[in-house]
């Protein structure tokens, strides 16, 4: 069986129906309110650490690492909910996560990072993430991370991950109209910036939440300060879409009365 | 699993305990001063389990004297948590019925009368009288206003930062293992079940967590509270009759309010006589306001939501907040009983602290400062047993915590409340003598009232709405609104001349945005419904439908044949229900007929 040393990378985002507001601050712009907001682990990378701790799970001897650079005390909240559903260690890096920070930022700053993990082996890395971000849309942060730690072999959209008989990464990658591209990679490293994944999020469990604090707490004292914000970028405006909320929660309608809601919704507008 | 320390929920009871455990159990090193007894060699394993999905979702805010957590922290700032301001102003405010549609007694309609014709020597303006005098007893000068969920966050971070106790969110108890007369441990609610609680998808049983002593700070609607008092009873004369449901919104003041940070509003008088209200600046702009609806409100189409939107219109707060934004939403059951609603505050192997251990006291309209110091005391009773290597058994907790709380300014100060609200028991205007009566005596003096259950006191429709609305025209608004599947209590309050709420979609807006909007609200997969109908086809019967009218959520509405069904994802776990049913349960006359149980999910802010 192999062992694999998987790192997953994950931010954190607020929880969702928060009203988001952008806001110019001392340094840069934020979100209002940005330490208030209840926040959640990115649900891309939620994907990838769930498949982590799935794979690690199938293949003993493999142990799995989070990434997450995010402030401090969020870190800290977030972990405690987080850190019942799966065994990971933390590697935690102080910095805004708000979304405005620049992709090749962050990326440096989990390359090196995961470049500081004690005892990893390239021939059994595989480092994990979101194919996309709830606040960083732009689907780079990955990519940079890989080519950084210079790995070639790059999956992105990945929704399944099998291992072979002969130790091979089954991989499956979304692609347009639906449909996945199978490919096979040899071995380790590689990267997968992870879609959905198959995997439901997995129960709260005390005992795993118990064993996860060893590492939690520690990595949290002593968190490095990222340095990812806004230095040298001009946002020329920032703004969340205009909004008309007129709520009504309809359960079981057929997709083709949705639809059609949606139809006259658009062209009354 | 096996702990030291169990602990059921997380609120400021909790706080308080956990902050003054982790100091008293690590050295200044930071090292351990308190070994563990279920796991020799490691520092004592406490674990405290909240039922919400983040820590601080759901609670609410206040203005409080903070006299005990003051105490805990003594060069605390208020700085360092966000919402928070010290106590700049203070005042209490009679509001008029602008609208006319409000049930007053004729002696209040008199004196409204007698005040709108003194209205410049009374200086009232914006259809409100300022009273020139605030009671001692209600005062909070050098208090703080705090947002609870952001207070309870920043505890947390102090109390994991420390490494000396384990909070776990999303988390809720189901049960308290009983054993042997005792409590041995905690049981968590199962996972991966459907709404009946039969296992589902990815079935995973609550696990059970064993402890020396498990501490319940489950509030004034907590399951485990309610199970202990079902198992052990409480102190005879004891009762928990006296009930309010508390909500508020967290607006963003416009830029034209001129406010301070610390600014209190108290109001009384109006949406109805016996709904009081609330307003508190926090630093920023931003402010909490809300209402309170008691149980001896006897109004079976009493809600709390309609009735909160006519009190933001009234014209004395409508001016601070006109243009203002929801930024928040919530509400919570408030036990009234105070010092009378005190169960069995230990026994073998548990103790209880906080606003369900009858913490709350109910002539100062304070609760948060006592739940706090019920948790501190707890705390040294605790060390002290630790320090000396006794177990935790009712006697040893008995000397070590109750008697502690006993000699405590909260149960002193519990004692003096105990008989203030008596007089509401018989009408507002018996009731605020009554409470003027106790406040300015000590309470050596108080107007007699016997309170009752919820369901003993609630009128019929049609008893309540007499000489307004028509038996047959109540039936029919009924029809109709079951035919919808909703609640009649709008129906019901314009027709009796309430008008409607012109939305604005910004701080006026429907029940469902508040939902979205202000509370957040979500329910996670794979966990029963913890809102349970004991007797459904007897609800068939119900006139009033109280459950219904009175949900926080919308949660409970009519479904199939008019019966009240439950929606938990629209639930913001209030509790409102556990003491809104209009019928007396079968098995046990002083409950209603729904169950309250621990669930998952509800509220999705921390700023309340």
């Amino acid at each position: 069986m192999p062992e694999y040393q998987i790192v997953v990378c994950g931010s954190i985002v607020p929880d969702p129906l928060q009203t988001l507001e952008p806001i110019s601050g001392p340094t840069g712009p934020a979100l209002k309110n940005e330490m208030m907001l209840p926040a959640w682990l990115d649900p891309w990378a939620g994907h990838a650490l769930f498949e982590a701790a799935n794979l690690a799970s199938k293949n003993p001897g493999s142990k799995v690492w989070l990434v997450a650079l995010g402030p401090k005390a969020k870190l800290q909240q977030v972990m405690m909910t987080l850190a019942q559903k799966v065994p990971f260690e933390l590697v935690a890096l102080d910095g805004p996560a708000g979304g405005f920070t620049d992709a090749s930022e962050t990326a440096a700053a989990l390359a090196e990072a995961i470049q500081a993990i004690p005892g990893l082996d390239r021939s059994r890395l595989l480092v994990f993430g979101g194919w996309e971000s709830a606040s960083r849309g732009a689907g780079a942060t990955m990519q940079i991370v890989g080519e950084i730690l210079g790995i070639t072999d790059q999956f992105q959209g990945v929704d399944e991950i099998v291992i072979e008989a002969g130790g091979a990464l089954r991989i499956l990658e979304r692609i347009e109209g639906g449909r996945h591209q199978v490919s096979l990679c040899d071995a380790p490293p590689a990267l997968l910036g992870w879609a959905t994944g198959n995997l439901p999020e997995p129960r709260n469990n005390p005992q795993v939440g118990m064993a996860n604090m060893r590492t939690i707490m520690p990595a949290l004292q002593k968190a490095k300060p990222a340095k990812v914000g806004a230095d040298g970028l001009t946002f020329s405006s920032v703004a969340v879409p205009k909004q008309a909320r007129d709520t009504k929660i309809v359960k079981d309608l057929p997709a083709d009365q949705i639809a059609a809601e949606i139809v006259e919704w658009i062209t009354n507008k | 699993m096996e702990a030291d320390i169990v602990c059921v929920g997380f609120g400021p009871a909790s706080g308080g305990f956990l902050t003054t455990l982790a100091r008293g159990i690590l050295n200044p090193d930071g090292s351990t001063a308190v070994e563990s007894g279920v796991a020799p060699g490691m520092p004592l394993q406490v674990m405290c389990y909240e039922r919400a999905d983040d820590l601080g979702f759901g609670v609410s805010g206040v203005v409080t004297r903070a006299r005990g957590i003051r105490e805990s922290f003594p060069e605390l700032d208020p700085a360092e948590i966000p919402m928070a301001a010290p106590v700049a102003s203070e005042k209490i405010l009679y509001l008029l019925d602008p609208v006319g549609a409000s049930r007053r007694p004729a002696l209040m309609r008199l004196a409204d009368v007698a005040i709108r014709a003194l209205g410049p020597v009374l200086r009232v303006k914006d259809d409100a009288m300022e009273l020139p005098w605030t009671p001692e007893f209600l005062e909070k000068h050098g208090g703080l206003v705090l947002s609870m969920g952001q207070f309870t966050q920043w505890v947390a971070q102090q109390v994991m930062g420390t490494g000396a106790a384990q909070i776990w969110p999303g988390s809720p108890v189901g049960e308290a293992i009983i054993e042997a007369g005792g409590v041995a441990g905690v049981r968590l609610v199962d996972q991966g079940v459907a709404k009946d609680g039969k296992p589902s998808d990815g079935f995973m049983p609550g696990m059970e967590v064993r402890a020396p002593l498990t501490v319940v700070a489950d509030g004034p609607v907590g399951p485990i509270g309610q199970q202990l008092d079902r198992a052990f009873g409480i102190p005879e004369g004891h009762h928990t009759h006296d009930w309010a449901l508390g909500m508020k919104f967290v607006v963003d003041l416009p830029e034209t309010c001129d406010l301070e940070p610390g600014t209190v509003l108290h109001t009384l008088g109006y949406p109805e006589p016996e709904i009081f209200g609330f307003f508190y600046v926090h630093p920023n702009r931003v402010a909490s306001m809300g209402i309170f609806v008691p149980s001896w409100f006897d109004s079976p189409a009493r809600t709390a939501y309609r009735y909160l939107q006519h009190w933001m219109l009234h014209p004395a707060i409508w001016r601070h907040i006109k243009g203002g934004r929801l930024r928040s939403w919530g509400a919570k059951t408030l036990q009234e009983s105070g010092r009378r609603g005190e169960p069995r505050l230990a026994g073998n192997g548990f103790a209880r602290i906080g606003e369900g251990s009858g913490s709350t006291n109910v002539l100062t309209n304070s609760g948060v400062d006592e739940a706090w110091t019920t948790g501190v005391i707890l705390a040294e009773g605790v060390l002290e047993l630790l320090k000396e290597k006794k177990p935790f058994t009712a006697a040893n907790l008995e000397s070590a915590y109750v008697a502690r709380r006993r000699a405590s300014w909260v149960d002193k100060d519990g004692r003096i409340a105990e008989r203030g609200r008596d007089g509401f028991q018989r009408g507002i205007i018996p009731g605020m003598i009554g409470m003027m009566l106790a406040g300015l005596t000590k309470g050596l003096v108080a107007m007699p009232g016997k309170p009752m259950p919820p369901h003993q006191r609630v009128k019929t429709l049609e008893e309540y709405y007499r000489g307004r609305i028509a038996p047959d025209e109540i039936r029919a608004i009924r029809k109709e609104s079951d035919a919808k599947g909703i609640s009649a209590h709008a129906a019901l309050m314009e027709r009796a001349g309430w008008p409607q709420i012109p939305f604005d979609g910004e701080l006026l807006v429907s029940h469902q945005d508040a939902l979205l909007i202000g509370g957040k609200v979500q329910a996670p997969a794979g966990y029963a419904d913890h809102v349970e109908f004991l007797y459904p086809s007897d609800c068939g019967t119900c006139d009033s439908k109280i459950c219904v009218e009175m949900c926080s959520g919308q949660a409970i509405y009519p479904g199939e044949n008019g019966l009240p069904a439950f929606d938990r994802e629209k639930c913001v776990h209030c509790g409102a229900c556990l003491w809104n049913c209009a019928s007396a349960n079968p098995d046990d006359p002083e409950r209603g007929r729904i169950n309250f149980h621990a669930g998952a999910g509800g509220l999705h802010s921390a700023e309340n």
